[in-house]
């Protein structure tokens, strides 16, 4: 009937739409989880110019910093310079955490929390996983909708961001939430996980996205409409 | 059915990719444009009332640190090109006026002799650094007190001697609820000895709970106000209520 169908064999086609895979509420939540974090990973670098070091003034603590005294190329930068910077950080973070509190609050009320959890019993399977990709085990080991090690990326991804936000408003203010900022060790070391932070969101994303590309191109479309019409529908 | 599925996920798509070029724009040094500028500035303002009403407390104190964590340097900054001073140190006095019953100027000798506050704190810059110092002065609050302001006082204005080569003068605007704070105060010394002119003498105003740029040095009046005053970064888009 239409030339999709027609090219894709129909072992691999349940339905003609294919399976439901991702509620439109996840499938929002991701997209402006996306532009909020491009543009705050992109306003948080303009404000970092300003002090481009740890520790206090004259006074750099001893922490690995390959950033440190680096000035970041004008296209990575948002906001122009500090104030403008600081605006974007301070209205995008409010994107960030909107959408944070939407996806977690409806995969805890939709029960999908299950799904996506890291548990301790999973580390298991998370093994025989990462032993099927060695190729040392030959059969896929049975999932549900998404893998052990999945599961344990995306259960990290989830809680670097609350990670971010805590450590966010911990450098945001040091005074007021003295509490906060001093389980994170103080002003400059909550400075430094927050700047940690961005680039294991950084490393989390450029493996994410090759994976998908790699190999299961078809997600996309389902994270855009929410149908999945590819390899591993099983997975839905 | 199958063909509106497909219209669906193309304009979708296209959705995706037009947001996506925006955010590939947005990462090169852009500043918003005219159109999302004043968006910007808006929010900010929003924040402004977080964090005045939600996570400001008018009476908590700021941690003190012991003497012994003073950080060896405290950085110093102006917006004039060299270190402002006066011609008549002796002469200076602080005006203090607006919406009160008793406006008055008060002399270095005067605020010495009020109530004198004396703390170690660190020392939030905007710009990410911090840096640990003493400071003694007398509480905003306690001026306040005598010169009596009227119910319709909702903000205070900073005034400073220090102005750009153009001739801007250097000023902030300030919430009552931070001024009135107990570790605000009018700092005439750092580190134990008479605040230096790289610091603001003979007067500036200090506290542990507001951003660097908020502390006017050089002080030449405080001023009661029922509209909001800006301030000179502020007015330039740095946060008004610059609150730590």
């Amino acid at each position: 009937m239409d030339a999709i169908a027609e090219a894709v064999p129909d072992a691999e086609l349940p339905a003609r739409r294919g399976v439901k895979r991702h509620h439109w509420i996840v499938r929002l939540t991701h997209w402006l989880n996306a532009i909020a974090l491009t543009g705050l990973i992109a306003s948080g670098l303009q404000i970092y110019q300003a002090f481009p070091h740890f520790g206090q003034k004259g006074n750099v603590y001893p922490v690995p910093n390959p950033f440190d005294m680096y000035a970041f190329p004008r296209w990575s930068r948002l906001g122009g310079w500090l104030a403008g910077g600081l605006q974007w950080h301070f209205a995008l973070a409010w994107l960030f955490l909107v959408s944070g509190v939407l996806y977690v609050s409806y995969m805890l009320i939709s029960g999908e929390w299950r799904t996506l959890l890291f548990r301790p019993r999973d580390v298991g399977p998370a093994t025989q996983q990462q032993l099927y990709y060695l190729r040392i085990r030959k059969d896929h080991p049975p999932q549900g909708k998404h893998n052990a090690l999945q599961k344990g990326a995306y259960t990290f991804i989830i809680a670097l961001g609350a990670l971010s936000l805590l450590t966010g408003f911990a450098i945001y203010k040091p005074v007021q939430l003295w509490w906060l900022t001093a389980l994170f060790g103080g002003y400059e070391l909550a400075r430094y996980w927050h700047f940690v932070a961005v680039w294991l969101f950084v490393g989390f994303t450029l493996l994410h996205v090759a994976l998908v590309f790699l190999v299961d191109p078809a997600s996309i479309r389902s994270m855009i409409t929410g149908w999945y019409r590819g390899r591993f529908p099983s997975h839905g | 059915m199958a063909d509106g599925h497909e219209g669906i996920s193309r304009r979708n798509l296209l959705r995706a990719g037009l947001l996506a070029g925006a955010a590939a724009v947005a990462g090169c040094g852009w500043d918003g444009g005219p159109l999302l500028r004043p968006k910007l500035a808006g929010v900010s303002r929003f924040n402004d009332w977080v964090g005045e009403h939600l996570l400001l407390s008018g009476e908590r104190l700021a941690p003190e640190w012991p003497v012994s964590a003073r950080s060896a340097a405290m950085p110093n900054y102006h917006v004039a090109a060299t270190t402002p001073t006066l011609e008549e140190p002796a002469a200076w006095a602080l005006t203090v006026a607006g919406l009160v019953r008793k406006p008055m100027r008060l002399t270095l000798p005067m605020l010495q002799a009020l109530p004198r506050v004396t703390y170690t704190v660190p020392h939030h810059c905007v710009e990410g650094w911090t840096t640990v110092a003493t400071w003694s002065g007398v509480p905003v609050r306690a001026v306040a007190a005598l010169a009596e302001p009227t119910d319709g006082a909702q903000h205070l204005r900073f005034d400073s001697f220090d102005r750009t080569e153009q001739g801007v003068p250097y000023y902030n605007g300030w919430d009552l609820k931070s001024a009135m704070h107990p570790q605000t105060i009018l700092a005439y010394a750092f580190n134990d000895r008479p605040l230096m002119p790289e610091h603001g003498a003979p007067v500036r105003l200090y506290s542990p709970i507001k951003l660097g740029y908020k502390l006017t040095k050089y002080l030449t009046a405080m001023t009661f106000t029922r509209e909001r005053p800006g301030g000179f970064w502020e007015d330039q888009g740095y946060p008004w209520l610059g609150g730590v």
